[in-house]
């Protein structure tokens, strides 16, 4: 017999439901959808379409390449100071996103601490799509660290040692074992990754300013159109949607849950 | 299950004591202003309520075209003062409850780096390929003078970032990230790390500050005092502390 749930509970559990959904129902109630074609084909909501692809596409790889190898040390290495790294590693999760964007001007700025030798040497971040990308991995990366790390504790250590066993040097170990069996949760990270740098905003506009083709990317966009144009401020959220819609879905694809041995 | 029922009711008490705030105590008086205004408007926080009863004011400082766009979703407020006029006359005429008067103004500078460091003279210098340059957007009324100005100049620069208010143009070239940015006066008076390169009267626009009392707060007549104290003796000698020419 199924037991009924407290009737305060569920209560509580549809307002929270209502307030994920509410705005999502109203965006769509306000979408232009008569003029949806033709405002999507228009070249300034490409531009920023491109523009976000390019940059999240970027920062999700860049944040598996650093991030996946930062995993499988925190995992795998024993050292002290190991809590601190990681909580450091996994900062940008609880940071407000315009307080990374300035921690990251001090630090990749013109003046800043490694900025100005960059700067000598003829790198120069903000304001160049570059620096979008840096700002959406600096938020983006945690993800990766987190999932992938996950990921190496419940590889079976087993594996490693019979391959060690049976000849296979460490590098063609990690290729041809290691990896296989992390390519769920690197997947699930490369996802994660991808729809946080998509989404992000306050770090790119404080660090990357904002400037279409170059560092307007899609939430940048939204926001500025939404104070001219509130029309196309509705489309570009509702590619944004669509698109973290298809993240969710990939994910629940068995991703998300571990793969039975 | 009863000391649950217990805390949610003890919350909605608190959450419902918090709204209510109010009978007899000071009054809150909301202003939405542009973010150029920021300083001299917080420097009249204190002789306003000295003036009035101890109302305070609340200011929310943000570029003048997205405080109107605040207010068209619902945004609560009792005063206006924006950057420019086509922006004010963006605001319902039902919305306010009087006719837009200017109060100040304001002219354009161009914000350079402390001690000039890359020798900006005047507006057609913008155009170097080794300047990085930072304009408001064009919907930002800043923006929109900037614009005009460049125009009159018949100089054409590509600048690096689109700001969303003035008050960033002049962060991104205090840090030292940008080299040059358009910016009023007032901006570049405010001890923001900048010095101002001037820009010639036959170059130069000059901004008009329009504001005004709206129906859209609990404190309609807080908001009309505070839009005839902005004219008044007292707070016309504030704005002209800060920078800002008189209206007329």
């Amino acid at each position: 017999m199924r037991k009924r749930p407290p009737v305060v509970i569920v209560i509580l559990a549809a307002c929270a439901l209502l307030l994920l959904v509410l705005p999502v129902i109203g965006l769509l109630e306000r979408a232009p959808w008569s003029q949806l074609g033709h405002e999507l084909v228009a070249r300034d909501v490409r531009t920023a379409v491109r523009l976000s692809l390019v940059t999240s596409l970027s920062a999700a790889a860049f944040a598996l390449l650093l991030g996946a190898p930062l995993a499988w040390v925190l995992a795998r290495v024993d050292f002290r100071g190991k809590t601190a790294v990681r909580a450091l590693a996994l900062l940008p999760l609880v940071l407000p996103p315009v307080v990374g964007g300035v921690a990251l001007l001090f630090a990749f700025g013109r003046t800043g601490l490694v900025g100005s030798w960059l700067a000598h040497a003829g790198i120069v971040l903000p304001f160049t799509t570059a620096g979008a990308i840096v700002a959406e991995l600096f938020v983006a990366m945690p993800f990766a660290v987190i999932t992938v790390e996950a990921g190496v504790r419940a590889l079976d250590g087993r594996l490693e040692e019979a391959a060690a066993t049976l000849g296979a040097g460490p590098w063609f170990t990690l290729r041809r074992v290691v990896l296989p069996a992390l390519a769920p949760s690197v997947a699930a990270a490369a996802a994660l990754c991808w729809a946080r740098a998509l989404g992000e905003f306050g770090a790119t506009i404080t660090f990357a300013g904002n400037l279409p083709g170059r560092t307007q990317t899609l939430p940048l966009a939204v926001y500025l159109e939404l104070q001219q144009r509130p029309g196309v401020a509705v489309l570009l959220s509702l590619v944004l949607l669509v698109l973290s819609v298809g993240v969710l879905v990939l994910l629940r694809g068995r991703w998300l849950t571990p793969r039975q041995r | 299950m009863r000391r649950l029922t217990a805390v949610i009711a003890a919350a909605a008490f608190v959450l419902a004591a918090g709204c209510s705030n109010g009978g007899g105590a000071r009054r809150q008086v909301t202003v939405f202003a542009a973010a150029s205004l920021s300083d001299a408007f917080k420097a009249m926080t204190k002789p306003f309520a000295d003036a009035h009863d101890h109302d305070s004011l609340t200011f929310n400082f943000a570029g003048s075209q997205q405080l109107v766009a605040q207010l068209q979703q619902g945004a609560k407020a009792d005063a206006l003062a924006t950057a420019d006029q086509p922006t004010m006359a963006s605001v319902s005429v039902k919305d306010r409850s009087d006719i837009p008067a200017v109060f100040a103004r304001n002219r354009l500078v161009i914000a350079v780096g402390r001690g000039n460091p890359k020798h900006v003279q005047g507006l057609a210098d913008l155009t170097r390929p080794d300047l990085k340059v930072v304009l408001a957007a064009p919907v930002v009324p800043a923006g929109k003078y900037a614009r005009q100005a460049l125009a009159k100049a018949g100089v054409n620069v590509s600048p690096v970032s689109l700001e969303d208010n003035v008050e960033a143009v002049v962060t991104k070239v205090g840090l030292g990230e940008a080299d040059a940015g358009i910016v009023y006066v007032t901006d570049a008076k405010a001890g923001r790390n900048v010095d101002a390169v001037q820009i010639p009267d036959v170059d130069n626009v000059v901004a008009a500050y329009p504001a005004v009392g709206l129906r859209l707060g609990s404190q309609r007549a807080g908001g009309e005092q505070f839009v005839d104290f902005l004219r008044s003796p007292s707070g016309q000698a504030i704005l002209r502390r800060f920078g800002f020419l008189p209206p007329k």
